[in-house]
């Protein structure tokens, strides 16, 4: 496997376990306070920082396994993450237009921190199935 | 994304090289051995430059190597 396809694998389980939790946690407290009531900011930075340190200490040890073949990056990986982060770009355009929508209409600052949010997760994992597809089904520059 | 009517006679050229390996024909035109094989598998079109490469690893023109196939009722 290529090892743009790996980075692509621990993107998408890092996101979805992360998100996952936060959503757990901030879903599970709401009793009968409004949800936009609840706390969210350090549940967000917390599963934030810890994607990220996850992630790191997955690509260490795919690296450390893999054969010194599966760790060179090519023309084909570069074309392909290329493709796969202008893809999830989109995710991240949408985050943001209806976060600024929300501010215009004077929501509650946890749905706009929750939308913008949700954008970068969705453009995590749309672009991740995009490089993934690409190496899986083909890929056609041309 | 739309599959390409480019395919290639790259795993004949290799056996009739010597039985070349995907590893060596990767080694020589500076690519990884999954790429070779995205390539033989029509599952990845590489660079103009690439395939002028790999034509000159078994020495012979860039047609022999990639064919563009359009079968009868393609329009383009």
């Amino acid at each position: 496997m290529a090892v743009e396809e790996k980075r692509a694998w621990i993107m998408i389980v890092v996101t979805v376990l992360a998100y996952g939790a936060y959503l757990t946690v901030v879903l599970g407290r709401s009793g009968s306070v409004p949800l936009a009531d609840q706390p969210y900011a350090a549940a967000l930075l917390w599963s934030v920082g810890a994607a990220i340190v996850a992630s790191i200490a997955l690509h260490i040890v795919v690296s450390l396994i893999s054969p010194e073949d599966g760790k060179v990056k090519d023309q084909r990986d570069r074309e392909i993450h290329r493709f796969g982060e202008h893809i999830g770009q989109s995710f991240i355009a949408i985050g943001a237009v209806a976060g600024m929508f929300l501010a215009m209409v004077e929501a509650d600052q946890f749905w706009i921190a929750n939308v913008i949010c949700l954008g970068f997760v969705l453009s995590a994992l749309l672009a991740s199935m995009a490089k993934i597809a690409s190496y899986r089904l083909g890929f056609h520059p041309w | 994304m739309r599959p390409t009517r480019v395919t290639n006679s790259i795993r004949a050229l290799r056996f009739a090289n010597g039985e070349m390996t995907q590893a060596e024909l990767a080694r020589r035109i500076g690519v990884t051995r999954q790429t070779v094989i995205a390539i033989e598998q029509g599952r990845y079109s590489p660079s103009l430059e690439k395939a002028f490469e790999i034509a000159r690893v078994f020495q012979v023109p860039l047609d022999s190597v990639f064919q563009y196939t359009v079968t009868e009722g393609d329009d383009s």
